[in-house]
């Protein structure tokens, strides 16, 4: 079966992917493997995830997350994860996943703005 | 009491069709957003561990009534191998498989009862409950 596919948009250097639908595994693991895979074609210096839309957060994509974080970090590009709900923010908390290295901002515009500031403190502006 | 409504686990988009089931159930009795959110991932962990463990399984749930409070169980059952030690199983980080070991424990906790009755080679249920503030 074929997975669905999270629409990854590019602005200047920062790539911004908004999950919009409930992600089974195979699809979650999907998005995983086209972000990187993306990052590595653009050479993108910041990736946001937003998760306004996304109502439940479960260990499986929660690590996911983690581990996306994780891996663009490897790569050299910052990540922030947005827009967690109420409810997400305390399942998660709840279920023992507090997400400690994962650089999160309230909105997509905050996001940007902390990713911004990211590139700037890392001190590699121009590229 | 209501029969309650089932959701046959067989591959990981039945997980989703599981925790949907669980979050509208939820919703129609009455739960706040924050409940439906921890019922919905508490049945997301249990039929993913169907999945993986077990391959095959069902996810029930339905409201019921107990001393004049109203909540909701889910039941997941499955023919799997079953568990060796409960204990270990229920321990925060223990996991066999590719999954972080937050399962069964994270479950439980985001539920307000969690029984879990297992046999090797026979299977496992696993009831728990919600019920409404």
């Amino acid at each position: 079966m074929e997975s669905l596919r999270i629409p990854i948009l590019k602005i200047g250097d920062v790539l911004i992917a908004s999950i919009q639908v409930a992600l089974h595994d195979a699809s979650a693991v999907q998005f995983k493997d086209d972000l990187l895979q993306r990052i590595y074609e653009t050479k993108a210096r910041g990736l946001i995830v937003d998760l306004t839309a996304v109502d439940v957060v479960d260990s499986f994509i929660g690590r996911l997350i983690s581990d996306i974080a994780s891996m663009a970090g490897l790569m050299g590009t910052r990540v922030v994860i947005t827009g967690l709900q109420p409810a997400v923010a305390i399942t998660l908390v709840e279920l023992g996943l507090e997400l400690p290295r994962v650089l999160t901002a309230l909105n997509l515009e905050k996001g940007l703005a902390a990713l911004q500031r990211q590139v700037e403190e890392s001190g590699d502006g121009a590229g | 009491m209501a029969q309650g409504k089932a959701a046959v686990i067989r591959s990981d988009l039945d997980i989703v069709i599981a925790r949907t089931l669980a979050r509208d159930t939820a919703k129609s009795l009455g739960f706040g957003a924050i409940d439906q959110a921890r019922i919905a991932t508490a049945v997301s962990e249990l039929a993913r561990n169907v999945f993986l463990y077990a391959g095959t399984g069902t996810v029930t749930v339905r409201e019921v009534e107990r001393g004049g409070r109203r909540g909701i169980e889910v039941i997941c059952e499955d023919q799997g191998p079953g568990i060796s030690s409960i204990d270990l199983v229920m321990q925060d980080g223990y996991s066999t498989s590719r999954g972080m070991g937050m399962g069964l424990p994270g479950a439980k906790r985001l539920m307000d009862e969690f029984e879990i009755r297992s046999q090797e080679g026979v299977g496992t249920t696993i009831i728990c409950r919600k019920w409404r503030m």
